[in-house]
């Protein structure tokens, strides 16, 4: 670790804030392209065929994803999800928090460096600030230059392609709550609602503002997640680092380093060029690492070049770099009670979820009594309740159920006994409920009410309610 | 509530707020720059703390975030100016008002839905009945309106008649269940034990009302009924079929408001019943009675005999 030279004493005012400084990263493009920016181009082109694919699939002749916020519905391909089924989003939610749990436990920030949208779109934006302005030398010089036509002409169309690729995010992020064909026609026709318009342009803002303008600060002095991720992190977690025992004394030049008394280290200061959040990695693990190894890529290279051989930067453990710890000794150690109850809580929960939404009934029935009359008498031997159904028919085909009451003799059902409903609706059905007035003494009793699809005999609830007998 | 409050509380409030505001800008200035004394060997790069032999680095944020404070202090400031934030003497540029906001989108609402609702209202009762659009409307008005003392079944309860049969103590003409709902109704059967002459023969008029249902009644009672049932036929008529004037029931059929058992219509003629419909006129509009009764008169009216299930949201 390099300390600067320490100063006299003395007093100075200092800013707490400071303009940020405009970060260049080297881009490895080509055959400079190594291992880790593959993997990191691979999940942007997965979870972006994902993201923009997603809403134009079709499943039963509806969009196959769509959260209908209006009608609150949420379809999932074969899978409609009712606001009480809430507790299945809160299942998901779980999951998705403890396998972020699991990885950052196992693999440090792997979700940052690789699958994080604001990672994505940093790196999509970046391509195509490399494709209009050039790598990091040329855009240096030009933002040094003054303003010239040609300039602004690159820095123009730099901001059209992103925010182009910022509203086709707006409305592709928009078509997962309305029909993304319906968004698309009225964006066409310059016909679009109020609400779509605000979030396509909300949405494409943020998307132009995080990856085109702020970038790293997102992760440096925003992101909650970045902040509190270190609790996750043991000696046995994977991070990004910097062999120093072997790396030092850094120096340049190819001859006779041993005899110069000087470790791998050529100093090329690829590691920092090619860092988005412009650290050296080699003054340890920093809290702006986001861990997306373009270091470790960037020293590959220069050690094939070199000659020397490749991991001086690498994903190592800090007890693996510590006890000089083979690979096979380091992986071992991924087993460990952290991540054991990470796993294990995972797992039970994916089974849970998993076994929950296959025996899910797509029916639901509420039974409200009317609350006005208790009971009321028929004629000298007969009672009668009143109740009303909710019936929730949440699979997507109409179905014809039939009611069933029973619990008390000669209990039966004095309304329609059978009912349809469309598909995904529901229905307030009122159901009347007769019974001897001799098998109903004056107060509560239990009743039980059945409501079965006729043509699907499984489809089938049932719904405790009471049934009140004549006062005296 | 001027019992409580005094304007003294606005400006208290008022001052309060403007002096946060006020007290946040300056605090701001105070607090983006700092004096820092170092001593020698410190590291120039940190703030010159250092706890437990930790020393803290200088990560100063980047400058818009600074920004964004005074930018939500120039938005306090607006906000403050528009709407009323400063103590209710100040109600604000814009006038704005929850109560305004609210009656704003019922008329926005009533805009929208007026001309749907007098569409109705200028058919004729039996043809929305007869529709069962004007009749899903009509169940959703019974629902929120009606249901309570009705039933959602609307068949009524003990006290309260049953709409789907075909007894009508007011009568079931369109323009009789409009007139029911709009200005209500008031059903009074004076207790008549006293002018009737005592207990015994209140039980002997029960059975005759009895009989003339083809209920089971004791018979010999019921002759010796028939005779003092001439006080009840002021009302109820001479062959006891009721009458809507006065909203008597038909004692013929086997329909009974308050229960069709000896004691239940001796109870009935000695104390008396008292049955209110309250007016509907300024609870609802006369589109929506319109719909209601239109609702209402389907019930018993071949073409809606049974409630429209209504498809509704979650």
């Amino acid at each position: 670790m390099t300390t600067p030279a320490a100063a006299p004493p003395h007093e100075y005012v200092e800013a707490l804030y400071a303009k940020r400084k405009e970060i260049y990263p080297r881009a490895q493009v080509g055959d400079r392209m190594g291992f880790f920016q593959r993997w990191r181009w691979a999940t942007v082109w997965l979870t972006q065929l994902v993201f923009y694919g997603g809403p134009w699939l079709t499943w039963n002749g509806r969009q196959a994803v769509l959260f209908d916020l209006g009608a609150r519905k949420f379809y999932i391909f074969g899978l409609v999800l009712w606001p009480q089924d809430v507790i299945y989003l809160t299942g998901m939610l779980v999951i998705a928090a403890l396998s972020l749990f699991l990885f950052t436990a196992v693999g440090g920030r792997l979700w940052c460096g690789y699958a994080c949208p604001q990672t994505v779109y940093t790196e999509i934006f970046m391509w195509i600030e490399r494709r209009i302005e050039g790598d990091r030398a040329k855009r240096m010089a030009l933002d040094r230059q003054p303003m010239s036509p040609r300039k602004f002409g690159l820095k123009a169309a730099k901001h059209a392609a992103w925010i182009a690729v910022g509203l086709w995010t707006g409305i592709t992020f928009v078509g997962y709550f309305t029909p993304v064909r319906q968004v698309g026609a009225d964006v066409a026709g310059f016909g679009i609602a109020n609400w779509e318009g605000f979030w396509i342009l909300f949405y494409g803002f943020a998307t132009y503002g995080n990856a085109g303008w702020l970038r790293e600060q997102v992760c440096l002095y925003m992101c909650p997640y970045a902040r509190f991720q270190s609790s996750m992190f043991d000696r046995d977690t994977l991070i990004v680092t910097y062999d120093g025992e072997r790396g030092e004394p850094r120096g340049t030049g190819g001859r006779d380093r041993a005899g110069r008394g000087l470790g791998d280290c050529v100093d090329c200061n690829i590691c920092v060029q090619v860092c988005p959040t412009d650290i050296d990695i080699r003054n340890g693990l920093q809290y702006q690492c986001i861990g997306c190894a373009a270091c470790i890529d960037g020293c590959n290279a220069v050690m094939d070049k070199a000659g020397l051989p490749r991991g001086l930067i690498r994903y190592a453990t800090t007890n693996a770099l510590q006890r000089h710890d083979t690979p096979r000794q380091m992986w071992a150690h991924v087993l460990r009670p952290r991540t054991m109850i990470y796993g294990g809580l995972l797992g039970a929960l994916v089974v849970a979820l998993g076994t929950a939404l296959v025996l899910r009934v797509p029916l639901k029935v509420d039974v409200i009594r009317d609350r006005g009359s208790l009971a009321r008498p028929i004629d000298e031997d007969r009672v009668e309740n009143v109740y009303r159904l909710q019936v929730m028919n949440t699979a997507e085909r109409r179905h014809v159920y039939a009611i069933r009451a029973s619990g008390l003799d000669g209990l039966v059902v004095d309304s329609a006994a059978s009912f349809e409903v469309g598909p995904a609706t529901s229905v307030q059905i009122p159901l009347r409920l007769r019974a001897p007035q001799s098998a109903v003494p004056p107060g509560s009793h239990r009743i039980l009410l059945e409501v079965q699809a006729q043509d699907e005999p499984g489809l089938v609830v049932r719904e405790k309610s009471v049934f009140f007998g004549l006062r005296e | 509530m001027s019992d409580f409050t005094s304007t003294f509380w606005d400006y208290y409030v008022g001052v309060i707020a403007a002096l946060s505001i006020l007290g946040c800008a300056v605090f701001l200035k105070l607090q983006s720059k700092r004096r820092v004394k170092t001593s020698a060997g410190d590291n120039p790069d940190t703030t010159g703390h250092a706890w437990d032999g930790i020393q803290e680095f200088h990560n100063p944020m980047p400058r818009w975030w600074i920004g964004l404070f005074y930018l939500s202090i120039v938005f306090a400031v607006v906000y403050l100016a528009l709407y009323p934030g400063l103590g209710s003497q100040y109600k604000g540029a814009l006038n704005w008002s929850s109560v305004g906001q609210f009656k704003a989108e019922m008329a926005a609402a009533d805009a929208q839905y007026q001309p749907l609702f007098d569409s109705f209202l200028k058919r004729d009762l039996a043809q929305v009945a007869a529709d069962p659009k004007g009749r899903l409307i009509g169940e959703r008005i019974f629902l929120n309106n009606c249901a309570q003392c009705h039933g959602s079944d609307a068949h009524g309860s003990r006290g309260f008649p049953n709409l789907t049969d075909e007894e009508w103590m007011w009568g079931g003409t369109p323009e009789a269940i409009e007139t029911t709902i709009t200005d209500g109704r008031e059903g009074v059967m004076p207790p008549l034990a006293d002018a009737l002459g005592g207990a015994e023969t209140v039980i002997d008029v029960a059975h005759y009302v009895l009989s003339l249902s083809g209920s089971a009644h004791d018979s010999v009672r019921a002759v010796r009924g028939q005779p003092k049932f001439a006080l009840c036929a002021a009302c109820h008529g001479p062959e006891g079929k009721g009458g809507t004037t006065v909203g008597a029931p038909d004692l013929t059929n086997k329909i009974w408001l308050y229960g069709g058992s000896v004691a239940t219509i001796v109870e009935t003629i000695t104390h008396g019943r008292h049955g209110v419909m309250p007016t509907h006129k300024g609870v609802l509009t006369p589109a929506e009675i319109h719909l209601v009764a239109a609702y209402v008169y389907s019930l018993s009216h071949g073409s809606g005999a049974a409630p429209v299930a209504s498809a509704t949201q979650p």
